[in-house]
């Protein structure tokens, strides 16, 4: 786990100037990243952050102005033209709209990228009828992309993506053009893709959801800058750039949801607002309600949710906690002596 | 008597040899447009998508050469070229004769098709191919060309059926045909008849030219 396989230093894109303004566009501004092997690496950012470009750049579809990219020990940056193709080969990539040969069949579209590498007919065969089942399109081999849905072509864009066996795999947007249900299903496929083959995830999105069900780790582009990544728990529950507290808030409906500050008003002599974070087994477990009745603490839940994040459990509950202060202050350290992360609003 | 024309006088067997030599000069200048007019609108589109200097330069002086090669009228072209003809062909009549201008004038307005067909071509399924590893080459050949497809087949028919006026032109210099058998008895002798044979046939081959057409982009096309 621990290998790194996608280094990523100090990557700058300035797009050449048009026309007469002076000093054209920065895109891409000292961005460092690392990705270890096997993990699912979400970038979420809104359009225009630069998210396309940086990805565009770990197979150099973008050249960077500056900075290095190292894939499986690699300088990207230094190959040739021919070098280059063949490192590409081995990095997969799939699109929102998909991309596929709307002149060729199903069949044909996976068989593409072995065919560019002048793989023997027979093996050509044996490869994509394994790939067919793996995302499930056997029936429709020989049908056109013009003939199927949004699902199955992003299926066909994966099989097509995994035919040279790739250590890597890119998705630009890759369920931005689906319904929330089909997104699910292809969301799942490439979770069982990553664990299964052990295929390392590079995403880009502008939906949390994405990086909430299936990434490790994310990071959030905002201007052309990496402003905060990690563990996709520790950036969920404790946001600190305003843009991924943003992103968070629209995942979780915000026209329900008020600000944990405006229950400031709650707090009085005798009572606490405090907002507690779970994370981990403890979530599913009575914790809160044992140790505040045994401090004889009477609580009232102004607002919660309880969730999972890929496999990791989670809630996060905003409590008014009414007893006396020094009592609430016993029963503050239990809570965190077993595991919540408690935080006094008011 | 037909609508008062007399079709009795009408040499039929010089009619059938005129629109086989017409279904001659249109199968040649079909084959040698195609052959020197898609790799030419193949790299009128390659060059012209690059920001290179160099490249845009090149992508300038074939778009100059095309546009000028396009802009002179037909009658003009084939009798201008006439010497380079000769030094071809050897002769400058006849079937043979009529080719050399006929390919000139046809190879850079389908060279020009054939850009147009490629730029209509996803940006993305390129972009796809070039993820995938992808040369040029290989672009050239497994992605742009299938991809447009229909709309190369739809430009070669159009270039086939504005060759068989240009053929019909030819007649003028002595290029045979059934341009060259209407312009001899209807313009020289009056012989009404001839000519509205002459035209009646280039008809049908346009007519069929332009099935044959449709059948294959209908088959194409995959959208």
């Amino acid at each position: 786990m621990s290998q790194v396989l996608i280094e990523i230093k100090q990557l700058s894109k300035r797009y050449p100037a048009q026309g007469k303004s002076s000093a054209g566009m920065l895109a891409l501004e000292h961005i460092d990243l690392h990705v270890p092997a096997g993990e699912v690496f979400g970038i979420i950012g809104h359009s225009g952050a630069g998210k396309s470009t940086l990805l565009r750049s770990i197979n150099l579809l973008e050249r960077p102005t500056s900075g290095s990219v190292l894939i499986d020990g690699v300088e990207m940056t230094e190959l040739s033209n021919k070098e280059l193709q063949k490192q590409r080969s081995k990095i997969g990539m799939i699109f929102q709209h998909f991309n596929l040969l709307s002149s060729a069949t199903v069949f044909d579209n996976i068989a593409f990228p072995l065919r560019l590498h002048k793989t023997p007919a027979d093996k050509v065969k044996a490869k994509v009828n394994e790939l067919m089942r793996l995302v499930g399109l056997e029936e429709h081999r020989d049908k056109y992309p013009a003939q199927l849905s949004g699902g199955q072509k992003q299926r066909v864009g994966i099989a097509r993506a995994l035919a040279n066996d790739p250590k890597v795999l890119l998705c630009d947007e890759a369920t931005s053009a689906l319904d929330p249900q089909t997104t699910n299903s292809i969301l799942e496929l490439l979770l069982q893709i990553n664990r299964n083959l052990g295929i390392t995830i590079v995403l880009i999105t502008h939906e949390m959801h994405v990086i909430q069900s299936i990434c490790d780790r994310v990071g959030v582009i905002h201007g052309g800058k990496i402003v905060e990544q990690g563990p996709v728990v520790d950036v969920f529950l404790k946001p600190q750039h305003p843009v991924t507290k943003e992103f968070i808030l629209e995942e979780s409906h915000h026209e329900e949801l008020q600000p944990w500050t405006s229950f400031k008003t709650q707090a009085g002599d005798s009572s606490r607002v405090v907002k507690i974070n779970y994370l981990g087994d403890v979530t599913y477990q009575p914790v809160l309600h044992r140790v505040l009745s045994e401090a004889g603490i009477e609580f009232a839940i102004l607002q919660g949710t309880i969730s999972r994040m890929k496999d990791t459990p989670y809630g996060q509950l905003v409590v008014r906690l009414d007893g006396e202060a020094t009592t609430l202050q016993a029963a503050l350290e239990a809570l965190v002596k077993l595991g919540l992360d408690v935080e006094v609003i008011a | 008597m037909v609508f008062g024309i007399d079709f009795s006088e009408v040499n039929w067997s010089e009619v059938s040899q005129a629109s086989l030599d017409t279904l001659n000069m249109l199968g040649f200048s079909v084959l040698f447009t195609f052959i020197i007019g898609l790799p030419l609108g193949v790299l009128l589109f390659l060059s012209g998508k690059s920001s290179h200097w160099a490249v845009k330069v090149m992508y300038s002086l074939l778009s100059l050469i095309v546009n000028v090669l396009r802009s002179v009228p037909f009658v003009i072209l084939m009798i201008a070229i006439l010497p380079f003809t000769k030094v071809l062909i050897g002769t400058t009549i006849g079937v043979k004769g009529a080719i050399p201008a006929l390919v000139i004038a046809a190879a850079p307005f389908f060279a020009r098709l054939v850009e147009t067909s490629l730029r209509e071509v996803d940006r993305g399924v390129i972009e796809a191919a070039q993820a995938m590893g992808a040369s040029t080459w290989q672009i050239v050949r497994k992605v742009l060309l299938p991809e447009a497809m229909p709309g190369l087949i739809a430009g070669t028919t159009i270039t086939a059926v504005t060759l068989i006026s240009y053929t019909a032109m030819s007649g003028l210099v002595g290029g045979g045909g059934l341009g060259d058998l209407a312009i001899r008895y209807g313009y020289q002798r009056y012989e009404t008849s001839v000519m509205i044979i002459a035209i009646a046939v280039m008809i049908v081959m346009v007519q069929i030219l332009q099935w044959i057409g449709d059948r294959f982009v209908r088959r194409y096309t995959r959208k």
